[in-house]
């Protein structure tokens, strides 16, 4: 008999710290599967975020440098810059990324740096106990908006794939989830396309990821991949949201 | 022939496995593992078609499928 599914060589053997049923380990296994496939472990370099996901220098089998809080891309920027021969990429939740991190993640894609950034979107402040963020909808309770986010006091959530997708300096941008064995596979596609683009030294490349939060959301894991099936996929929107000319050819 | 294996010192018992597979192959048991979750276990491992849809949806890599 033959393995066929199994740990991928891009983690290494330590356990994930996330809580039961958090998909972030679905999506930092689609990230490993791909460092293996592409052959790019010893060449790779990530930048971790501060948020659960913090800890994800340990669980990657690739080099890793830890930044501030949504400072990853421009470290990632940097160390891109210094040795433009390694692939660099970086490893954001929502908060890190489009809340605390925006200016970044705005300029490192109008700048068009050649790295690859997996956000992953959760729609609430996960490791400080489930406050509202940027991404959280319309009318969901979380513990900062404990009678739901009001649009009026707290503004729209903000689809930070979408505006990405807008800038010149971006080659790629996807948005994905992991709700279900046939969208797990294609999120994979969309990570392994990012790594390519810059392996092809392309320009920026975005995959945003939909994650669930079973305990800041208050559900089981089950009911959790339901719930942002049900309530996050119609806001956000999903696909390919941008893929330029020369990446088409990849 | 394909046989599924559970790593029980990863399993979380979130039981995302227990309800994708099709088959009914795995369930929770009733022994905890060293962090105190009772882990997946595999129950009618005949039924098993090594269709890896539980380690796809397996959010701590606790699965190997075997073909
Ligand atoms: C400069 C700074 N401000 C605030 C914090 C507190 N803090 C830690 S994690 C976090 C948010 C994390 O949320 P997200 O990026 O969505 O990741 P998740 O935990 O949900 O995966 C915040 C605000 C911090 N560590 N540093
Ligand atoms: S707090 Fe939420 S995002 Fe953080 S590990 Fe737990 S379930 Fe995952």
């Amino acid at each position: 008999m033959q393995k066929v599914f199994g740990r991928p060589k891009g983690l290494t053997e330590v356990a994930f710290s996330f809580c039961p049923g958090c998909t972030h380990g679905i999506i930092m296994r689609l990230v490993g599967e791909v460092l293996e496939e592409l052959e790019i472990i010893e060449d790779t370099i990530g930048v971790s975020p501060v948020g659960c996901a913090g800890f994800c220098q340990d669980f990657f089998s690739c080099d890793f440098v830890g930044a501030a809080h949504g400072r990853a891309q421009a470290v990632g920027t940097g160390i891109k810059r210094a040795l433009p021969d390694r692939i660099v990429f970086t490893y954001q939740g929502d908060g890190d990324i489009a809340a605390i991190g925006t200016q970044h993640a705005i300029h490192t894609a109008a700048r068009g740096e050649k790295i690859t950034s997996i956000m992953v979107n959760n729609a609430i402040y996960g490791m400080t106990g489930g406050q509202m963020a940027p991404t959280t909808l319309e009318g969901m309770k979380t513990s900062t908006s404990p009678y739901g986010r009001d649009l009026v006091i707290n503004g729209y959530p903000l689809d930070l794939p979408k505006t990405i997708a807008t800038l010149d300096g971006v080659k790629y941008v996807a948005s994905v989830s992991v709700d279900s064995p046939k969208n797990i596979l294609q999120a994979k596609k969309a990570i392994k396309k990012a790594f390519q683009v810059q392996q092809a030294g392309l320009g920026f490349a975005l995959v945003s990821v939909l994650s669930t939060c079973p305990t800041n959301w208050g559900l089981s894991p089950v009911d959790s991949l339901k719930w942002l099936r049900e309530n996050m996929m119609p806001v956000y929107e999903m696909g390919e949201l941008k893929v330029a000319e020369e990446v088409k050819n990849l | 022939m394909a046989r599924v294996k559970v790593l029980s010192e990863y399993c979380k018992s979130c039981r995302l496995c227990v309800e994708i597979c099709p088959k009914g192959v795995l369930q929770i048991g009733d022994k905890t593992n060293a962090k105190g979750y009772y882990t997946a276990i595999v129950v009618d491992e005949e039924k098993c078609n090594g269709c890896t849809l539980c380690g796809i949806v397996c959010p701590d890599v606790a699965i190997e499928v075997y073909k």
